[in-house]
């Protein structure tokens, strides 16, 4: 069983990688493949690595978020939300709070944190009190989120004078610090760390080990005498507080201010839940799925430059893999649902 | 102060796209396949009717389109869901990216604009005329001069409650759904009657974003299905997939809709207006949830 997976998993690889080695052996077709490694990887000082790396930030913090509640086996899917309210958040802390950068930019980071920790939460107080599944109500959450932040960065707190559907620029000295002679920020760092850490806690901590438990089996955690009903909601806040944090790098770091959709638009969520799965929700994998979807994004944005083929094949590409994976992997969600309630 | 003939005149336009994808979704339900994929279905159906239009030159061709879109979005589901076995959630989340992802990737590979595209070759869908009816204040708001296609749905509530309960397919559906290996062992594929289903939902979403794109206006923009699929999804859910239910259900979310569009027209910020339907079906489905928990505990009780 185990090994006819494994097989599963390297045959398409086998395939793809060959596949490659045709399109470069072939001159016509030479242009594309290069224009994806170019994409991804190339550019002038390698510029292009780096959009990969930030892309690869936020959708390691996305993923980890997902990963967090996925592994407790709690279907969050609603991270747009909360990393959205999280983003706005930390935008408009950033422009309107006065103080020093550093007190500015903390507190940014706490309040996007909370702010998308609150947003998991309430999904979670519909699930258990309200009764609505978490897969639904975190989902249906996603909407308003997205609409009241379209609805400050249009209205209230619009940079009237930029003609674009953004905030202000927030305080230039508190935003997060971009490594010498690139466009990748510190954020990284703090992400990086954030995924270090949950990894590691997952793997040692007695934390960790109930989390993993009660998603393996939550009746077996009922038993055993956790405390489930605290796990919940802690899963919960953990899996939010990612999904806050990595709204904060994304507005702190790359862009200095919330632009309507900037969250949205790019699929962050949808990508980091597809990462997540393609790791079979093993922590220490996530972060290669979540860096190889980054470079399928970032590299077909070099094969739109150079072999005019829409970016959106990435997309494409992506759902692919997820209904191969949906395919071979079996119930790999739904059945550590069953137990619950 | 709201209910003038204007609005009253919106609403089928309003709730006929959620109204077929809720149908779609309550047969999906009945057959015991979650499809959450009902976004990407219509959208992809939104789509490919305004490429059925541009390439034929008239609406019928979109609505071509538009099904056999769906019924191929439906037809992928059922390979990698029911054939397969994979797991529901992972194949809907997958299908909704490549609805986003391929509509996307088409509108540029086809049409060569990108976000929106509005073009004359796009012919709306007929509307009905009723003639003398629409002279009788309120109802001949609502009933003249709406799409085909809202008939259409309105009819299909009926037939599908009738077809559920009726005809020995429909029965088949709900006997795949509560016990596969009954229908099993009277000679019938539980799988074949399951993607039957599917493909019945995939053209019932396709032709609801068709009612999107080529009658409420005749255009595409990207996501334009904008998560009414997911309301479709609640409608049902509340409902717990008994379609007498799901009209009413509908209406009602397209009167919201109807109205958060007026008040709109009163200066009411867009993006606050399109966020109540959702705040709705949250309300609505804990009303739902609550009743069905304190029924289940009320039942668990006489059990025991």
């Amino acid at each position: 069983m185990i090994r006819s997976r494994y097989v599963s998993i390297i045959a398409p690889l086998a395939i793809i990688f060959l596949g490659v080695l045709t399109l470069l052996a072939i001159p016509q077709t030479r242009p594309v493949v290069e224009g994806f490694l170019n994409g991804a990887f190339g550019g002038r000082n390698h510029f292009n690595l780096f959009s990969t790396l930030a892309r690869f930030s936020i959708l390691l913090g996305m993923a980890m978020s997902v990963l967090v509640s996925f592994r407790a086996g709690l279907l969050n899917i609603g991270g747009e939300g909360q990393l959205v309210l999280g983003g706005l958040t930390a935008a408009l802390v950033g422009v309107y709070l006065p103080g020093p950068p550093l007190y500015v930019s903390v507190v940014a980071l706490l309040a996007a944190m909370t702010a998308g920790a609150s947003w998991a939460v309430l999904a979670g107080l519909l699930d258990r009190v309200a009764k609505v599944p978490l897969l639904i109500g975190s989902l249906l959450l996603n909407y308003p989120a997205s609409y009241l932040a379209s609805y400050f960065v249009s209205h209230p707190f619009r940079d009237v004078a930029s003609g674009a559907t953004q905030t202000h620029r927030i305080m230039t000295e508190a935003r997060l610090p971009r490594f010498p002679g690139t466009i990748l920020d510190y954020g990284i760092l703090l992400i990086g760390a954030t995924a270090i850490l949950v990894i590691a806690l997952e793997k040692t901590s007695v934390f960790g080990y109930r989390v993993r438990m009660q998603g393996y089996s939550y009746g077996f955690a009922r038993t055993s005498g956790f405390p489930t009903g605290a796990l919940y909601y802690r899963t919960l806040i953990i899996s939010g507080m990612i999904a806050g944090m990595t709204g904060y790098t994304a507005v702190f770091g790359l862009n200095q201010r919330y632009i309507d959709g900037m969250l949205t638009i790019p699929l962050y969520t949808w990508t980091a839940i597809a990462a997540v799965l393609l790791a079979a929700i093993i922590p220490l994998i996530t972060p290669v799925t979540a860096f190889f979807f980054a470079m399928l994004a970032t590299g077909a944005i070099g094969m739109e430059r150079s072999a005019d083929i829409p970016r959106e094949i990435g997309q494409i590409v992506q759902a692919v893999i997820v209904l191969y994976l949906a395919g071979v992997g079996g119930k790999m969600l739904s059945g550590g649902t069953k137990e619950d309630h | 102060m709201f209910l003038d003939s204007a609005i009253i005149e919106s609403i089928p336009r309003f709730f006929t796209p959620v109204l077929l994808a809720a149908i779609g979704s309550a047969l999906c339900e009945r057959a015991a396949v979650f499809n959450i994929a009902l976004e990407g279905m219509m959208l992809v159906g939104a789509f490919a009717a305004v490429v059925g239009c541009v390439y034929t030159g008239s609406w019928m061709g979109g609505i071509g389109f538009a099904i056999v879109a769906g019924a191929a979005f439906g037809l992928i589901f059922s390979f990698f869901g029911v054939q397969r076995g994979g797991d529901d959630i992972i194949v809907s989340i997958g299908l909704n990216v490549l609805a986003i992802g391929l509509t996307a990737f088409l509108l540029r590979a086809l049409f060569g604009v990108q976000g929106q595209f509005e073009d004359p070759r796009i012919v709306e869908i007929p509307k009905v005329n009723l003639g003398p009816v629409a002279d009788i204040p309120f109802i001949g708001d609502l009933l003249s001069g709406q799409s085909i296609l809202v008939w259409f749905a309105v009819l299909m509530v009926f037939a599908t409650h009738f077809f559920l309960n009726n005809h020995y397919y429909g029965l088949r559906i709900r006997a795949a759904g509560q016990n596969a290996s009954a229908l099993r062992s009277v000679g019938v594929s539980p799988e074949r009657v399951k993607t039957a289903a599917l493909v019945a939902c995939g053209i019932l979403c396709a032709l609801g974003g068709a009612q999107l794109s080529i009658s409420n206006v005749t255009l595409f923009t990207e996501g334009m299905s904008a998560g009414r699929g997911w309301i479709a999804l609640v409608i049902v859910m509340m409902c717990s997939a008994r379609l007498p239910w799901i009209l009413p259900t509908a209406i009602l979310f397209g009167l919201v809709d109807a109205m958060g569009f007026r008040m709109q027209g009163l200066g009411l910020p867009q993006q606050l207006t399109e966020a109540l339907p959702y705040l709705l079906a949250i309300v609505v489905l804990i009303i739902a949830f609550r009743r069905k928990s304190i029924r289940q505990q009320a039942l668990g009780q006489s059990d025991a």
